[in-house]
């Protein structure tokens, strides 16, 4: 197992700039869209924790926000549809020392992969999930999403949308995330102020974040109108309160809904010092004569 | 005169409880001073009722299979003597527990009955002795040193002074018991030699090499007759600095299996065939980003569910192909226990070597029977550490880059500096998404062309061992557990003054071409056993080497026996 604390090969540049965190590659997004904002953000999160380039990992699955490694110009891994959250919670069981953001659309995380995620949320994987929910599918062009309001017209849904749309704040809560909180793409300060207390957070963090499709459902006019700051004097560890309020919002509150400290899965399975670090092959056959 | 070379069958209803626990318990004593086993167990697969069965193959010399019926049955019910009689070979013994059991007259069989379970409850008062009782009277008629029974029944009640108490007495009773019996067979063990040999499953030889090759992360869902890797697995890599996870499905285990290995940890994942198909899509992943893992499929029998608890070699296709779009695996098939280990060491050294993923086929039989082995190479295939950017210039890295051998430098985050994105999209040298016709051909060829380097690496006597006649008439290729069955069919048919050679590749893709072709050339006819309907291994053969084998092939849910196959090699060498 590679052993972070151990090997930098070449110290990194003494302060890193948000340039710095730039690939150089330009977005492939349409004007307009909501992940330009969501990208912003994560850069200047990542300059204002001056975390090192080659120590953060941003994984991502298919779709127009599981782009975002490539505009990154730290690691990245872009894998295949729906297995990002287990991708990572390897690399993080391997690698304990490494930052790791995962980057998904509603259609990657409440979809295809919402079978891993209350598991992810539960072992209380230590990592950043940024979703970027713009309840639609943009890359295949328009079709419903699980977070689709009832009623919704699309190309795969001509009749309108018969599901209820899912919650993702309260789907996290539900499922032991100890760090939910949503953000809005046009409110990038705001966002950026939540991806660093979420990557400060030791934990599974999860980050709801409305970012329209200009293309195929623009609803920045509904946003603009909707979100909300959390009520005042709001106490982010009332897991009660939380779940009422994800249930029942009318508006779209932003900020964090709730925190809790739990020890994170990378810790819990080193919670004891191995036995034997070097494995004598010799030693272990014992146990079968 | 005496036959020290047989086979114990135990049949009995689970409900019952015992069957595989008394045939274990006979091996384990018999093994640990010094008689060589060989075991097959078949268990229904309700969670409790149906019949299972144990088998054991013993002698003071080598065994390579499992043998063909049985010379020795243990009837704990009417059923299992219905399901096996057939089964019993002439000369055969019936020990029956006979409150239970009513065999029909038969002269060609010897017939001992015992009132085991009366015995238990009346004579010992003791119900759930009545396994320890059947050991005993196990080693008062066919020779084993009762002693060694009693140092099992200690170290394995050393915990409960009571419990280890009773049964020592159970033991005693049922070898005394044999006194009262008039012998009238002819099996008895010969003088063991005390040599320490190890009794191990093939998972458990292949858990042992993983963890030899450096493994150190290993996620799994839990399937038979796979679990047992997974269950050591959590409680071994603890101990060495490792991290096991059961993950909430096989996509998951696979996925992290890959994220692990991307953050450099040589990983594992280990399944049946259901849990393959779900691990098909990222197989395809870990092939296109090429990073390297290890997949362990333990095949059991038939599409869908199929027959959980019962063995087939019918995922080779699936191995080979499955997945969509080109993409290149490695597929290896260990032969026996004791090859389980090094060629799961192997399958670490090919996948951190080439950065491919390595498909470990092992089947039902292979991964649950034990074997007696001598000892577990220490020295096998040293392990293989992935290529690094090491001293590149962070800007000039190119983790995709077109090299000679195909295999590029691969950076780890946190330990390199050369960062990269690891993708599934076609991507150029560097890891861009370029989806140009012409950087798919190349990057293709690339990946490709690592097969063509490996080949090289496996295409060679150790791994492709060939047996038998040196000028043969018929050449058998065999793949995966059926080695031994083989090997002593190739020595029966030997004996019969026909000439017979057998070869048994470990890697099945890439083929060991030249081992294969040479051998091919040297004789007349080729035959490919194996356990599935379709001649997987026969086809693929065909595809490969452009030959038409003659195809026998066995569906059912067991091995196949040296009978068998010696039959069919005379049918084909004699009665043709």
């Amino acid at each position: 197992m590679p052993d972070g604390t151990k090997v930098a090969q070449a110290p990194e540049a003494d302060v890193l700039t948000v340039k710095e965190y730039k690939s150089g590659d330009k977005p492939i997004w349409c004007p307009g869209c909501g992940d330009f904002g969501v990208l912003s953000a994560t850069y200047k999160a990542l300059a204002a924790l001056q975390l090192q380039r080659h120590e953060v990992v941003v994984a991502s699955g298919i779709g127009c926000s599981s782009r975002t490694p490539y505009f990154m110009s730290t690691f990245g891994l872009h894998g295949v549809h729906g297995r990002t959250l287990p991708i990572a919670t390897g690399m993080k069981l391997a690698n304990p020392d490494l930052t790791i953001l995962v980057m998904g659309g509603d259609g990657d995380l409440m979809s295809i992969g919402a079978g891993h995620f209350p598991h992810a949320a539960a072992r209380n994987v230590d990592l950043t999930c940024i979703m970027m929910d713009n309840q639609t599918y943009g890359l295949t062009k328009a079709q419903a999403s699980p977070t689709s309001l009832m009623g919704h017209k699309s190309k795969s849904t001509p009749y309108g949308v018969v599901a209820k749309p899912m919650l993702p704040v309260l789907f996290a809560l539900a499922s032991g995330a100890t760090f939910v909180a949503r953000g809005y793409s046009a409110k990038p300060n705001d966002l950026t102020d939540l991806i660093v207390q979420g990557i400060e957070h030791p934990g599974f963090a999860f980050i709801h974040v409305q970012s329209p499709c200009a293309e195929f459902f623009n609803t920045y006019d509904y946003y603009d109108e909707h979100i909300k700051d959390l009520p005042p004097g709001w106490d982010r560890h009332d897991l009660k309160a939380a779940v009422d309020l994800a249930l029942t919002e009318e508006n779209v509150h932003l900020g964090v809904f709730y925190q809790e400290e739990r020890p994170s899965l990378s810790k819990a399975v080193r919670q004891f010092e191995a036995e034997h670090k070097q494995f004598d092959l010799v030693e272990y056959v014992q146990r079968f004569s | 005169m005496a036959r020290d070379d047989f086979i114990i069958r135990i049949g009995g209803d689970t409900a019952i409880g015992g069957v595989i626990s008394t045939g274990d318990n006979f091996t384990t004593a018999a093994a640990r001073i010094g008689f060589r086993t060989f075991t097959f167990r078949t268990y229904p697969s309700e969670i409790k009722g149906g019949q299972a069965w144990f088998q054991v193959r013993i002698s003071s010399k080598p065994v390579y299979s499992l043998g063909d019926g049985c010379d020795i049955l243990i009837a704990f019910d009417q059923e299992a003597y219905e399901l096996h009689r057939a089964s019993l070979n002439e000369g055969g013994v019936l020990i029956y527990d006979s409150g239970l059991v009513e065999p029909d007259p038969d002269g060609n069989i010897v017939r001992y009955g015992v009132p085991f379970q009366k015995i238990a409850r009346e004579e010992l008062e003791f119900v759930r002795g009545t396994n320890v009782l059947i050991l005993g009277v196990m080693a008062g008629l066919f020779g084993l040193p009762p002693a060694s029974l009693e140092e099992m029944v200690k170290s394995r009640y050393k915990r409960r002074a009571e419990l280890m108490e009773k049964n020592i007495q159970a033991l005693h009773h049922g070898y005394e018991y044999t006194k009262k019996i008039q012998k009238e067979d002819r099996f008895w063990l010969g003088t063991a030699d005390h040599k320490a040999r190890l009794v191990m499953t093939g998972n458990d030889a292949i858990t042992a090499g993983a963890l030899h090759a450096g493994c150190r992360y290993f996620a799994g869902y839990p399937i038979t007759p796979a679990s047992d890797i997974l269950e050591t697995m959590a409680s071994q890599l603890p101990r060495f600095g490792g991290v096991c996870l059961q993950a909430e499905d096989e996509m998951a285990a696979i996925a992290s299996v890959i994220g692990a290995s991307y953050a450099g940890a040589k990983a594992m994942t280990a399944t049946s065939g259901p849990g393959f198909s779900l691990m098909t899509e990222l197989l395809g992943l870990a092939s296109m980003a090429e990073i390297p893992i290890v997949i362990v499929d333990a095949q059991r029998s038939g599409p869908s569910t199929g027959m959980p608890t019962k063995l087939e070699q019918g995922d080779l296709f699936q191995a080979l192909y499955g997945g969509h779009g080109d993409f290149p695996r490695i597929v290896l098939a260990p032969a026996s226990v004791q090859n389980c280990f090094r060629v799961s060491v192997l399958a670490f050294r090919l996948a951190e070597k080439y950065q491919i993923p390595v498909i470990l086929l092992s089947d039902q039989s292979l991964s649950h029977r034990t074997e007696t082995i001598e000892r577990v190479d220490t020295d096998v295939y040293p392990t293989t550490e992935r290529l690094r950017p090491n001293g590149t210039n962070p800007e000039d890295y190119l983790r995709y880059q077109i090299t000679d051998s195909g295999v590029s430098p691969m950076a780890i985050p946190g330990l390199d500096i050369h960062t990269y994105v690891a993708t599934g999209l076609e991507h150029d040298e560097r890891g861009h998404p370029r989806l140009s016709p012409q950087t798919h051909e190349e990057m293709t060829a690339k990946r490709f062309h690592k097969l063509e380097v490996a080949r090289l690496d496996i295409d060679n006597e150790e791994l492709c061992p060939r047996y038998g006649a040196e000028d043969a008439d018929l050449g058998i290729i065999g793949w995966g557990a059926t080695q031994g069955s083989i090997r002593e069919a190739v020595d029966r048919a030997l004996a019969d003054g026909l000439k017979v050679a057998a070869m048994h590749p470990r890697v099945l893709n890439p083929l060991p071409e030249s081992r294969l072709r040479e051998f091919i050339n040297s004789v007349d006819r080729v035959l490919v056993p194996e356990v599935n309907y379709q001649g997987q291994f026969a086809h693929h053969l065909a595809a490969s080497l452009g030959i038409t084998p003659l195809r026998f092939n066995k569906i059912g849910g067991l091995p196949f026996t040296p009978g068998e196959i010696h039959s069919k090699i005379q049918e084909v060498l004699v009665h043709a």
